[in-house]
């Protein structure tokens, strides 16, 4: 199998062979985080650099604990320690790390399109770890990781994502990735969080939360903040968790193996309460330790070895 | 020098002329239209133009020439070439410049400019407000002394309703018309991509028509009321143009442009997230592509403008969101036009009229005819001259177009203003 771009830009463009491949790669490669010695040679002698232009302590740690743990030198530059604050361009920053030979770039950016940007700019390998409000396809991959790994299967499932729908570019992946993967994605939040014509995407959309939950076998629960500019999508984070948050009350009334998920950080009692959040439907920490292994096989699948070598 | 152009094909709109003649010119006016001129002053240059389209000089009635202030980008010059290439005789040059164009010594500045680069007819519009800031009337009256020819504050919308009447009602002193850069900020702000697929598929802020809409709507009811001249800016939506017609159908004096990246591309172009399709108002909807397209055959769309707006590198190649909007289109913009002709979509002398009479007539000039006396500027083109668009080649100072690599048919050949060649290819 080989992939048709030697980027990973976001889910919309991959196809379910590809998915199922990094995933099937992630399965393969999950074990050696439990070894006593959790390093193998595989990506000994590649450069990593992770350029990370926005705070991130769950997908920064997770690609840097990845790419150490197949033997890659892996380097990390943030916007606040970097050129950037001297004024230098997203481009000029990314040619001068091109003339130093890195094997593979990692960029978190707060701009929509900025790995796009450097794909046509830059001689490497991009993977996307989070741009604005477009995608987060490494997250959308172990999402689905996580829901294969539990329920055995995607295929026929029903995907709640629950929250800014708008702003989220996990909700972009997520849904790209389980439509592609044969489940029934719902989106639910207030009108002002959810974008005009998504139902183009093939989407079921909610305004509230008991119908947009019944009979959902994954929920994912979104990251809510309320200071954007320009008028709040809505009054108060009171009223907001009143109307939208998941909280005790609303498990009871879930099917036993569904599952609750969220992509971190979490708002304690906002989006999500803290006894759904590591109650018993709970996989959000799964979702981190299955970061590591997705992002080990996006790094292995992308340096250019071959799967079979 | 007295110059005969022999034997081409007249299609000027707005004495619906549209055959073979020669057409002699003398002392830089239109003096004979004949099929065949056989006697001819002593000394007399020949322009064979047989196969060749000769029109009126073409008018562009929304440029950005960028001088003073951003040099770097266009000059009155460079700009003034690079409409002569585009077949142009004439461009009116918006007022966001740096200092922008609110009082009469920029006014003379630019006039003063244009006349040293000595190549075709620059129009200045003068701001509606001071510094462009929406707050209070710019000193029109000494500015329409100095050579404005309409106001607008383009680049930003007239937010403020009561201004807008003011401005409605105060330039019907000198018969200008007011130009309208419909935007709802409070719908707009912050928007980077048309509101719909676009934002949807690429997470960018949205922009709804509504921006727009509402705007054009706010502009129709303020012009009735007023009586006053108003033209629509760089139209985008299909409602807007829905707007303009029923109008227009009521007998208000409105007219309306659009920009060849409305009529030719949707906002699938920014997908990708190319900055080069980053444009304000944002590339819309096919549906609102189509709607464009119909606006300019029926009518309800008088002009096409070139809206050149030219940026360097330096606001072009960064994060999308970071980018300017606007594309140059002097160079481009006769061809993209034509192309519409080649489509079927409307016919040649329709083309033409958008292009010359139309925005002559927007603007009060004694332009965009080939009537005898008429001053001789005139543009011939090879309509069928195929040609990839390459920015390189542009005389403007930027390279900023969607339209690179694009194969094109037609294209002006030699340009004239007052009889004398400013371009020839």
């Amino acid at each position: 199998m080989t992939l048709k771009s030697r980027h990973l830009l976001g889910l919309e463009n991959l196809t379910r062979a590809e998915i199922e491949y990094f995933l099937d790669t992630a399965g393969s490669l999950k074990e050696i985080s439990s070894r006593d010695i959790k390093k193998v040679p595989t990506l000994r002698g590649k450069t990593v650099i992770n350029l990370f232009f926005e705070a991130s302590t769950r997908t920064r740690t997770s690609f840097e604990i990845a790419a150490k743990r197949l033997s890659a030198d892996t380097i990390n530059i943030s916007a606040s320690t970097s050129s950037v604050t001297k004024g230098e361009t997203l481009i000029d920053t990314a040619k001068n790390i091109e003339a130093m030979r890195p094997d593979l770039v990692v960029i978190r950016h707060p701009a929509s399109g900025a790995p796009e940007l450097l794909s046509r700019w830059v001689d490497l390998p991009i993977i996307n770890a989070g741009d604005g409000t477009h995608e987060h396809p490494t997250q959308g991959l172990l999402d689905l990781f996580t829901v294969r790994e539990k329920r055995g299967k995607i295929d026929g499932l029903t995907l709640a994502i629950i929250g800014d729908i708008t702003h989220s570019r996990v909700a972009r992946s997520d849904i790209y990735g389980f439509q592609k993967m044969g489940a029934r994605v719902r989106v639910c939040g207030p009108p002002t969080l959810i974008p005009p014509g998504i139902e183009s995407l093939g989407v079921q959309k909610f305004h509230r939360l008991e119908p947009a939950l019944e009979g959902a076998d994954v929920v994912m629960v979104l990251r809510i903040q309320l200071e954007r500019q320009g008028t709040p999508p809505f009054p108060t984070l009171r009223e907001y968790s009143k109307l939208f948050g998941i909280n005790l009350e609303r498990l009871r009334r879930l099917k036993p193996d569904t599952l609750i998920m969220h992509p971190g950080p979490i708002n304690r009692g906002v989006e999500i309460s803290p006894e759904a959040a590591y109650g018993s439907h709970s996989v959000i920490l799964d979702q981190v330790e299955n970061g590591v292994a997705v992002r080990m096989a996006v790094l292995y699948l992308l340096s250019g070895r071959s799967v079979d070598a | 020098m007295p110059r005969l152009i022999r034997g081409g094909r007249i299609v000027d709109p707005s004495s619906g002329r549209d055959g073979i003649f020669d057409l002699l010119i003398q002392d830089g006016k239109i003096a004979r239209i004949e099929p065949r001129i056989a006697s001819l002053p002593p000394d007399t240059e020949t322009i064979e133009a047989a196969e060749h389209l000769v029109v009126p000089g073409l008018i562009d009635i929304h440029t950005h020439l960028r001088e003073p202030g951003y040099e770097y980008k266009e000059t009155i010059l460079s700009g003034s070439r690079a409409a002569a290439a585009g077949g142009f005789t004439g461009v009116a040059c918006m007022a966001n410049t740096d200092p922008p164009n609110d009082n009469h010594s920029v006014t003379e500045f630019i006039r003063e400019r244009a006349r040293e680069a000595g190549l075709i007819n620059v129009y200045p519009v003068g701001a509606v407000s001071k510094e462009l800031k929406g707050e209070s009337l710019a000193e029109i009256g000494a500015m329409v002394d100095s050579g404005i020819v309409a106001v607008s504050d383009d680049g930003h919308p007239v937010m403020n309703s009561g201004l807008m009447r003011t401005a409605l009602e105060y330039t019907q002193i000198f018969g200008i018309p007011v130009i309208s850069h419909c935007e709802d900020l409070g719908l707009s702000r912050g928007g980077q991509v048309n509101e719909g697929l676009a934002s949807l598929r690429t997470g960018l802020a949205g922009i709804p028509a509504e921006a727009e809409v509402s705007m054009v709507a706010r502009d129709l009811l303020l012009a009735r009321l007023t009586g006053g001249k108003l033209h629509l800016a760089h139209i985008s939506t299909a409602r807007a143009v829905e707007a303009i017609r029923a109008a227009k159908a009521q007998g208000l004096q409105v007219t309306a442009e659009t920009a060849p990246h409305y009529f030719t591309l949707t906002e699938e172009a920014v997908l990708s997230f190319n900055t080069g399709a980053k444009v304000n108002p944002p590339l819309r909807s096919a549906a609102d592509r189509e709607a464009v397209q119909n606006g300019l055959r029926d009518g309800t769309i008088d002009c096409i403008a070139s809206d050149h707006a030219p940026h360097s590198t330096v606001e072009k190649d960064l994060e999308f969101s970071q980018a300017s909007s606007g594309i140059v289109g002097l160079e481009t913009t006769l061809s993209l036009t034509l192309k519409l002709v080649q489509q079927g979509i409307i016919p040649l002398a329709r083309a033409i009229a958008l292009l010359s009479v139309n925005p002559a007539r927007v603007l009060n000039l004694k332009k965009g005819t080939l009537a005898i006396g008429a001053d001789a500027d005139i543009t011939i083109i090879n309509p069928n001259r195929e040609f990839v668009v390459n920015p390189d080649k542009f005389f403007s100072l930027s390279r900023n177009t969607i339209f690179a690599g694009l194969q094109l048919k037609g294209k002006a050949v030699i340009t004239l203003t007052r009889g004398e060649i400013i371009f020839r290819e």
